[in-house]
């Protein structure tokens, strides 16, 4: 077997990505759209954090702190979002909720 | 006393009258409201009146007097000045007139000019041929032999008929107010003669028309009186604008318009004998405006009609002096008619025409004045056929003998009408020769002087006037029997109008034969002083063929010759004497016949002149309606010129110039629809096209906003998709 | 070649549970595939010697934000929701797209094999500190500005979630 390069890790990284973006686009229910997104965002820190052991600095790290405290508070309020529109319209299905077109 | 320094003063005596008359005539005279210048005829509409008023009234030809109009209304005791003053102004005129020219006889060169001051001064400017003349008038007066003759004429004869009118107007209202005029004629008249200057000179032509007309319609409650006064006036206009361009031309030729300098200008040219130029047009347009104020054809249309007038006023005016007007202009302006022969000879012509014809009307007419008015016009025919053969001097003469006997003529009508209760119509008179025999004797002399009775004055006047159209190179046989022909109808009708009025019965009712008496003596005596004149006036003028007589017997053409030194009348002195004793005999016998065959036609046999005019019945009506002149006039000139004329141009306002406007505001109406069409559809629609294209474009665009969120999701991935397709397919 | 198999395990984690979490139907399933997922990444970090990272994701991550997830699943009854259809209709195409966006990055990986370089490692001595050390000590110092920031984030979406949670505001 080869040895892990970074490449590995990047190349999971796009592959997270891309199944991350294939859940928020494909999904009907709104909570796993939300999960999906997660999934995005942890590729990001996965290539964040690659880069920063192989240059050996911890900047790659500090921005992937920043991503988390981003996604921390995104994940809240989105759900609150998601809370208050299930009181409106007792569904969480993403393509019931189109009330802002044309 | 040098009276000749003071000709100025002449004019400004009649002026001051007129102007006393303005301003106190009325506190001389009051006028009571009801009774202003009330014409006979007319009711009164307050006051019931005894028989003694009705007779005014009881006859409708009434026109020129009334009587007994003092309705018992207490006339003003100061009325009796208004007697003194203005026959007063016009007798101190004819003495300074009379001091003047007898002054003026004793002068060597026989002309005197005072000049007041420079009325209108222009500047200078460079005529046609290159002079330099100035545009200007003298306020100047010049008497000269002519002007002297016309003076005295005008004052004499005016002084006394000033007199008369004392009598005649005695008892009407408005008696100031006549006197007023009268003398403002009077002053016109003397500027008219007394100017040094054709501008001057038209200063008095228009007044006296202004006073003809203020006098003409004196009883301006009449609408006949009102109108008479108009179409005097109007037909003098006509006349007056020829005789303002003849004055220009004249100005344009001359450079001047004073007498003497247009006789010293013009004594340098030649006479256009070959063709028509500007001296013959100038004289020409002169004589429309003699024809006008003389009563020629075709302008003499309103002297009839001014008998509407009273009867003094047709005395003065229309017999004496304002109509022979004319004929002084055209004498004053003899120099202009010596160069242009053909000219001459159409005044000639025109002369003759007018005295034949109106002596045919004349024959005919029933009103007494409208008789006398005829005669006036065929009398002036005979000055101006006179004037037009060159004989300038006899004109004068025959002007100074007719202002005699036709004043005498009408005053003595006015005397009559006054004793038939205002009666006019001749056919309705007859038998006042005893009843009223001072105007009788002096209108029978009138009458024989004006037939051309030898002795009298017309015989002298007449007879010159006819030798001279036999025997001036500028006359003709033809018009010297046209000259005869109508002495003999001068005679007829004269004797026609004597026979009618004093012989025979009357024909009168009864009520008006009570009442015939005769004239005051302020009417009498100046009939008397007239006839005096007419008899005796013409021995001034005896003809050269009566060599008997002395020269002194010839004092009139003497006098007369340094006015018109280039008239060739002294070769007619070497024309054969019989001819002109047979042409004498032929006047006389044609006057003597011409008045026996009136009174065969009305004393002997009354019945004859009703056959006859039954017989020639078309004839009798064509000379009864003057020739259907005034008809025609109405239709060419006031039915064709002024109403159609009138409606023409009012077509033309409604259809043309309005028909402009509105086709204007029509177009412009058009044009704005265009405007607006062009607005609304293609500006608008450009802005519209615009919006309606974003809209329409924008329309499938929007569908892309189906609200659903993991949509626009999936546009970013197709985003990403195109940028990484297009850097794939690059590489 | 025991770094190789761990990855390749937390790889496969990762990967695995990821693509369960979106294809589950049943919305706690998909969450715990999710934690699967998270417990993943944070090996992952670890083996990247982000031990901070590590801790910091199983705390926060997992032990919040799913925790969050999983009481909001539970507020939000799904049940319904788990018996009604699943996918978007036409899910092909965004599929599809991202299928090209794969094959496309992948051409461009391989073409460009050669090409793509990293840029040197720096040879700099390994710090005597540790991880959480050096973290701190970058944190309060060359990062102290975004940290603040974070904080102010972290107050407003504090406020923002007790108001999106109020009935009536």
């Amino acid at each position: 077997m080869h040895p892990v390069t970074p490449s590995h890790y990047l190349a999971l990284s796009v592959a997270l990505l891309l199944i991350g973006t294939a859940g928020v686009l494909v999904r009907r229910n709104l909570v796993i759209v939300l999960m999906s997104l997660e999934l995005i965002l942890n590729a990001v820190n996965i290539n964040l954090v690659t880069f920063s052991q192989y240059y050996q600095h911890t900047h790659g790290q500090i921005f992937a702190i920043f991503v988390i405290t981003v996604a921390v508070a995104e994940a809240a309020l989105g759900l609150g979002i998601l809370i208050a529109l299930f009181r409106n319209k007792p569904t969480v299905q993403a393509d019931e909720i189109d009330l802002l077109k044309w | 006393m040098n009276f000749l320094d003071l000709i100025w003063l002449i004019p400004l005596f009649p002026l001051a009258g007129a102007a006393m008359m303005l301003m106190l005539g009325r506190n001389l005279d009051p006028q009571p409201a009801s009774e202003v210048a009330l014409a006979p005829g007319l009711e009164h509409t307050h006051e019931d009146h005894g028989h003694d008023h009705g007779h005014g009234h009881s006859h409708g030809h009434g026109q020129s007097h009334d009587h007994g109009h003092g309705h018992g209304h207490a006339a003003s005791p100061l009325r009796f000045l208004i007697g003194w003053i203005c026959p007063g102004m016009v007798l101190l005129s004819f003495l300074f007139s009379a001091g003047a020219v007898l002054q003026l006889a004793g002068t060597e060169s026989k002309a005197h000019e005072v000049v007041l001051f420079r009325w209108i001064a222009g500047l200078p400017f460079h005529l046609a041929d290159g002079r330099l003349a100035a545009f200007g008038a003298d306020w100047g007066f010049l008497l000269d032999p002519l002007s002297s003759v016309m003076a005295l004429v005008v004052t004499g004869i005016g002084f006394l008929i000033h007199v008369y009118s004392i009598g005649y107007m005695g008892h009407e209202s408005g008696y100031y107010r006549f006197f007023g005029y009268l003398n403002l004629f009077v002053f016109f008249m003397l500027m008219l003669v007394l100017a040094n200057n054709y501008l001057l000179l038209f200063v008095g032509w228009e007044g006296v028309g202004l006073c003809s007309y203020l006098l003409i319609g004196f009883y301006f409650h009449k609408k006949s009186a009102g109108d008479a006064g108009n179409k005097a006036f109007i037909v003098n206009r006509i006349g007056d604008a020829g005789f303002i361009l003849g004055m220009l031309l004249l100005f344009s030729v001359a450079g001047s318009l004073s007498f003497g300098e247009v006789r010293r200008a013009l004594a340098g040219m030649h006479p256009e004998v070959a063709q028509f130029g500007v001296l013959s047009a100038a004289a020409l347009l002169l004589f429309i405006g003699a024809t006008g104020k003389s009563a020629q054809f075709p302008l003499f249309v309103w002297l009839p009609d001014a008998m509407e007038g009273p009867t003094p006023v047709s005395a003065l005016i229309h017999a004496a002096t304002m109509v022979t007007a004319g004929v002084y202009m055209v004498a004053r302006s003899a120099d202009l008619y010596i160069l242009t022969p053909q000219t001459s000879a159409l005044v000639a012509v025109v002369g003759a025409l007018t005295a034949i014809l109106a002596a045919s009307i004349g024959l005919v007419q029933n009103d007494i004045k409208r008789v006398l008015a005829y005669s006036t016009v065929s009398q002036l025919g005979y000055m101006v056929l006179a004037l037009g053969v060159g004989a300038y001097w006899v004109a004068v003469f025959h002007l100074y003998t007719h202002a005699f006997f036709k004043a005498l003529l009408f005053l003595g009508s006015g005397s009559v009408i006054h004793a038939m209760s205002g009666e006019q119509d001749m056919r309705r008179m007859g038998g006042l020769k005893d009843k009223i025999p001072i105007t009788y004797r002096t209108m029978l002399v009138g009458s024989i002087a004006i037939a051309g009775i030898p002795g009298l004055a017309g015989f002298f006047s007449k007879d010159e006037i006819l030798w001279q159209v036999w025997s001036s190179p500028l006359g003709s046989k033809a018009l010297w029997a046209v000259g005869l022909v109508t002495a003999g109808m001068t005679a007829f009708y004269m004797w026609r109008l004597m026979a009618m009025t004093f012989f025979g019965a009357s024909r009168a009712d009864a009520h008006t034969q009570e009442h015939i008496h005769e004239s005051p003596a302020a009417m009498t005596v100046p009939l008397i002083v007239l006839a005096v004149g007419s008899a005796l006036g013409g021995w001034i003028g005896v003809p050269k063929l009566w060599a008997a007589f002395p020269e002194s017997f010839r004092l009139f053409e003497h006098w007369l010759a340094p006015m018109f030194p280039g008239v060739h009348g002294e070769h007619a002195a070497h024309h054969d004497t019989s001819v002109e004793w047979l042409l004498m005999g032929l006047s006389v016998a044609v006057a003597v016949g011409g008045i026996a065959l009136a009174r065969h036609f009305y004393q002997v046999r009354p019945d004859l002149p009703d056959r006859v005019a039954a017989s020639a019945g078309p004839l009798y009506r064509t000379l009864y309606n003057k020739w259907y002149l005034d008809d025609i006039y109405a239709f060419l000139f006031i039915d064709g010129l002024c109403k159609k004329g009138g409606q023409a141009m009012g077509r033309f306002d409604l259809g043309v110039v309005d028909g402009g406007v509105n086709g204007a505001g029509w177009l412009t109406r058009v044009s704005s629809a265009l405007s607006i069409w062009w607005d609304t559809w293609i500006i608008d629609g450009a802005v519209r096209l615009t919006s309606f294209l974003v809209r329409v474009g924008s329309y499938p665009v929007r569908l892309i906003h189906n609200g659903q969120f993991q949509t626009y999701a999936l546009y970013v991935v197709a985003g990403v998709l195109l940028f990484l397709t297009y850097y794939v397919a690059r590489s | 070649m025991l770094d190789t198999a761990f990855f390749y395990a937390f790889a496969l984690l990762v990967l695995g549970g990821a693509l369960l979490t979106i294809t589950q139907r049943n919305a706690v399933h998909s969450a715990i595939w999710l934690i699967v997922s998270l417990i993943g990444v944070a090996g992952l970090f670890l083996l990247q010697k982000a031990e901070f990272l590590f801790a910091v994701q199983i705390i926060l991550y997992v032990g919040g934000i799913m925790v969050l997830f999983l009481f909001v699943i539970m507020l939000v009854n799904l049940d319904e929701a788990a018996r009604e259809r699943q996918f978007r209709g036409r899910w092909w195409v965004a599929l599809g797209c991202l299928a090209l966006v794969a094959a496309e990055t992948a051409y461009f990986v391989i073409k460009g094999r050669d090409a793509f370089r990293f840029a040197p490692r720096p040879e700099t001595p390994a710090s005597p500190l540790g991880n959480t050390e050096q973290l701190a000590d970058v944190l309060f110092s060359t990062y102290l500005l975004p940290f603040e920031l974070a904080s102010v984030l972290l107050l407003v979406a504090i406020v923002g979630s007790v108001v999106m949670a109020k009935k009536r505001i």
